[in-house]
């Protein structure tokens, strides 16, 4: 690289290095630990319904059986 | 009507006449200059906290024991919304003094680095001990510490 772009690079580097240290929760954006009710709903969690999610799976491994549903085996009648 | 739902007609009547528990008292700001010479037990909580769930009736307990010899239990509740906060309240009724903080200007004046938070302030208004989190063992260190401070004189 050339003698001159090298310096200026390097305070580049270093200038957005610390501008993105707001990105933390200690800065202005990022979650405060007291603003964690948001993710702790229910529709937010990955297994917030389980039932649903069973029945779910159920019906698209049953719609899917011709072409073997989840797996890639050969399909048939949905008994895979 | 039949005669089981007449029963649960009555039974329905009957709870109402139940007195409920200890009322809380809802304080307009946390000003703790007005508890100087007492020790604040400040507890920040949040209906979504499940240690609130076994530190309510914990706090409940060590006001009950102790606030005759000066301790008063603050609890500070980080919700939104405030109907999660008045169901909370509802499943675990407090009898200590709550202070409404939905913006979050309290947690953040105290720097809070996890949910719950229990501050123990002395007699002199010095802020002695800081706990994040309820466990078991939390409880036993709270409590011999809230003993200790309360056994120091007021200044």
């Amino acid at each position: 690289m050339r003698r001159r772009v090298r310096p200026l690079l390097a305070l580049l580097v270093l200038v957005l290095a610390s501008s993105f240290a707001g990105c933390t929760a200690t800065g202005r954006l990022g979650v405060k630990p007291w603003e964690r009710g948001e993710l702790a709903k229910r529709c937010l969690r990955f297994d917030g319904y389980p039932l649903e999610l069973a029945l779910d799976d159920h019906i698209y491994f049953s719609k899917e059986a011709a072409s073997g549903g989840a797996g890639f085996a050969g399909g048939g009648c949905g008994c895979n | 009507m039949n005669w089981h739902s007449r029963i649960g007609t009555l039974t329905l009547f009957a709870a109402l006449l139940v007195p409920p528990a200890a009322a809380h008292e809802e304080l307009a700001a946390l000003d703790l200059a007005a508890f100087r010479g007492k020790v604040v037990y400040l507890d920040f909580w949040a209906s979504w906290c499940q240690p609130c769930r076994q530190s309510f009736p914990f706090m409940d307990a060590l006001e009950r024991e102790y606030g005759a010899r000066g301790l008063v239990v603050i609890a500070v509740n980080l919700d939104t919304e405030r109907r999660l906060a008045a169901e909370f309240l509802a499943e675990n009724p407090a009898g200590f003094k709550i202070v409404y903080d939905p913006a979050g200007n309290l947690a953040e004046e105290w720097k809070l680095a996890g949910m719950p938070t229990t501050v123990l302030i002395g007699r002199d208004g010095k802020t002695r001990s800081r706990q994040v989190g309820f466990r078991k063992v939390d409880q036993e260190t709270l409590r011999t510490t809230a003993a200790r401070l309360l056994a120091e004189e007021t200044p």
